[in-house]
């Protein structure tokens, strides 16, 4: 087997990991801080429509940290086994900070979880809302942590070079560096909305089941309203983020653009067909000026084309295609959390048809935040480390029947427990109507 | 850097660490992986309170193989490359088993009919799975990854010896967590346990020094034999004491805690064959570690967070304590 189809194995299975391993901390992240909302509204008003979706809720937390654990835990060995370059080059950069958060935020979730999910009969009012605080600083943190790596990879800073390898000169700056602000709080925005718009499909197909319940219509409120306020902020900070790419990354920019060569007043290609051998777009619908208009708030500002990077540049479709499924979904997301919290300001019951549209997006949290990621991670390729280590020098000596043999062992478990965990989180909403009368 | 950090000898620091993190994960998952291994020798009944008895605690037993493998990974990552290169495959098994078993405690209870018996299925098979692997893992890493028939059977007896020692912390464990008639199976298992664990501990005992040079000038050489002598010595009087306390009217907790100190008993003896190795005849833990720059940003974190960890691990075990009566969701 050559080279280069050892590298596209091992990506091909770092990637499948990962990209099934951000579905649920994108999901639990804010998730957790839900419950908290939930579990001291019930502690106040002992209102059990409270304690229902606090219960359900809850439910769906464990099964969802559970998939983020497991699949967790093959990152922890894969990171070595996969890319043992990237551990020999920048080990002393990026282990201390997996060191962090392993006893930082791992152990402090998983000990914390068993008292929220187990512990309510068990420990006083305060010490079981405290529990469930602690899960969702811990779930925060570890957030901070991994972003704080994963940031330095696209923008290194703090580091000195000894013998090849890198050690760290300045740790805050290591941790703090250019892009980390920009991509943590994307993220927490991103985990935000995903969390609200899973809270209010589920609360959605509840209320599609059973009209009257009353705790599915107190959560989808809650639900909806925190994604009337975060979609508009994710923008925002959307487009700050991208101004950092702009400054930092601007190969990354060029190729979401599509800007193949440098130009004066680049139009915002809204629509096209990237044409990578002819190194133009095809179908383009665009508008003039646009991307100089957005970029740099200036119609005749010029922006570097791809054609300054070569051969050091991201493939275009992927990021191209990826940028646009996402502001799509984001911009669907504003429009539906805008139009769900004025009905809900104006009274009444529901209209199914926009019950319906909640449950439909249900998971398009995951399907934007998936596209995201792929947008920021292949924009930085040809590199792993911005400017120090390029993916294909990381790559290990793993043979290529060993690599397709766990590849083929990890797709056949991943699919059979995402296809287990959509069928029981559906039942388990199913299910919330009966316990609210079990409650009674 | 600090200065007066400089001077400790940072690797060897790394190294108890990450034996004290791989030590405390074999004991806690141990129990938890036994349980689950013992499932299909309970009612259904049974099962439930043997899940609920390991239910709030088996993910923060995980997290310590995560600490021990990330400590391995960021203090000798050079030892991990070839590790883990070496344990691919069986690596990979495990950790299909763990997922399995992991998502099986909340699918198990979550989902209907013939799904939530496939996932009870699955919950026992991720165990023994898990735990094979974790066995065979240890053989083929005692051995220095020598190729050749022997040497893989050599790892299949220390897998199914580890399957045996975990079936022996599980049962002792629920001794210690059960009452009625499931304690008095466990009594049984516990025994079965234990007679696997002398038999696999023997077989490893004599097959270890027979596979490796190194292993056998370090335990062969006397007359420091006869002092190393105790270490076998104090394994055989604590299963003695483990076996005589496996009746009712003993105190609960004396088989579960004879249990782990066989482990540790167990474990020191590992360390004395391999130190100072991090890969058998190939690397020490001097010649893997990180930069001292790493290791000591790192060591101030350990030195913070682990007292904390233990702390609120005890407050867990605290909450948690007494007989289990009742399944985890009603």
């Amino acid at each position: 087997m050559d080279a280069a189809e050892a590298l596209l194995l091992a990506r091909t299975q770092f990637g499948l990991n990962i990209a099934f391993h951000i579905l649920f901390p994108s999901l639990t992240i804010a998730l957790a801080w839900f419950l908290v909302y939930f579990r001291v509204r019930y502690e106040r008003s002992r209102d059990t429509a409270w304690l229902v979706t606090y219960r359900l809720w809850v439910k769906v937390f464990a099964l969802s940290f559970a998939m983020g654990v497991v699949s967790g835990i093959v990152m922890s060995f894969q990171f070595g086994t996969n890319w043992p370059g990237y551990m020999n080059t920048v080990g002393n950069i990026a282990g201390p900070l997996l060191a962090y958060e392993i006893l930082t935020a791992f152990f402090l979730e998983a000990t914390f979880l068993g008292v929220m999910l187990f512990g309510m009969n068990r420990v006083p009012g305060w010490l079981h809302v405290l529990s469930t605080v602690v899960v969702a600083v811990g779930t925060s943190l570890s957030a901070f942590w991994i972003l704080a790596l994963n940031s330095w990879m696209h923008t290194p800073v703090g580091h000195v070079v000894v013998d090849g390898h890198l050690i760290a000169g300045d740790w805050l700056q290591v941790i703090f560096n250019p892009s980390f602000p920009y991509r943590f709080t994307h993220m927490m925005l991103a985990s935000g909305l995903t969390a609200s718009f899973v809270i209010c499909g589920l609360s959605a197909w509840r209320l599609l089941r059973a009209p009257g319940d009353d705790s599915a219509m107190k959560t989808l409120r809650v639900g909806v309203l925190v994604a009337a306020v975060l979609a508009p902020l994710q923008i925002f900070v959307g487009d700050l983020h991208g101004l950092n790419t702009l400054e930092h990354q601007p190969a990354k920019i060029a190729a979401i653009e599509g800007i193949w060569k440098t130009e004066k007043g680049a139009p915002l290609v809204l629509f096209a067909v990237p044409n990578e051998k002819e190194r133009r777009n095809d179908y383009a619908i665009e508008i003039p000026k646009g991307a100089a208009l957005v970029l740099k708030h200036d119609a005749d500002a010029e922006l570097k084309g791809l054609d300054e990077f070569e051969p050091d540049r991201p493939p275009v479709a992927p990021l191209f295609y990826g940028f646009r499924l996402m502001v799509g979904i984001g911009v669907g997301m504003l429009l539906l959390a805008w139009f769900g919290a004025w009905r809900l300001r104006r009274g009444g019951a529901l209209p199914r048809a926009l019950l319906w549209t909640f449950a439909a997006f249900t998971f398009s949290g995951w399907i934007a935040t998936l596209s995201g990621w792929i947008v920021t991670e292949v924009g930085r390729q040809p590199w792993l480390v911005t400017g120090i280590l390029r993916t294909k020098d990381a790559v290990g000596h793993i043979s290529g029947a060993e690599l397709g043999a766990s590849l083929t062992g990890y797709v056949l478990t991943y699919s059979l427990m995402l296809g287990a965990y959509l069928v029981v989180l559906t039942h388990m909403a199913g299910k919330g109507a009966e316990q609210q009368e079990a409650l009674k | 850097m600090n200065p007066e950090l400089s001077s400790l000898d940072l690797p060897m620091i790394f190294a108890a660490l990450m034996g004290i993190s791989i030590l405390a994960y074999v004991v806690l998952d141990g129990y938890d992986l036994g349980v689950g291994m013992l499932m299909p020798a309970a009612t259904p009944d049974e099962q439930n309170l043997m899940v609920a008895s390991i239910g709030p605690f088996w993910d923060a037993n995980e997290t310590w193989l995560v600490l021990g493998i990330g400590l391995l990974l960021v203090a000798f990552p050079k030892a991990h490359g070839v590790v883990l290169g070496e344990l691919y495959l069986p690596v990979a098994v495990m950790l299909i088993g763990l997922m399995f078993r992991g998502v099986a405690f909340e699918f198990r209870m979550k989902a209907l009919g013939w799904h939530a018996e496939l996932w009870n299925w699955l919950f026992w098979f991720g165990s023994f799975v898990a735990s094979l692997a974790q066995g065979f893992m240890l053989g083929r890493y005692i051995t220095g990854f020598e190729p050749g028939i022997g040497y893989w059977l050599f790892a299949f007896i220390v897998g199914g010896s580890v399957c045996g020692g975990y079936v022996l912390l599980g049962a002792t464990w629920l001794v210690l967590r059960t009452e009625g008639e499931l304690q008095k199976k466990a009594y049984a298992w516990a025994k079965w346990g234990l007679l696997w664990v002398a038999l696999g501990v023997a077989l490893v005992s004599i097959a270890t020094p027979l596979a490796s040079a190194t292993v056998y000038d370090k335990w062969f050489d006397f007359p420091r034999t006869f002092g190393l002598m105790i270490l076998p010595a104090a394994s055989l009087a604590a299963g003695i004491w483990v076996w005589r306390s496996l009746r009712p009217g003993a105190a609960d907790w004396k088989p579960f805690a004879g249990t782990v100190a066989i482990y540790v008993l167990a474990f020191l003896g590992l360390a004395y064959s391999i130190f100072p190795y991090v890969v058998v005849d190939r690397m020490t833990i001097w010649d893997a570690a990180s930069h001292d720059s790493a290791l000591t940003f790192m060591l101030w974190g350990a030195a913070i967070v682990l007292p904390c960890i233990a702390g609120y691990t005890v407050f867990s075990y605290r909450v948690f304590r007494g007989k289990v009566r009742e399944a985890l969701y009603k």
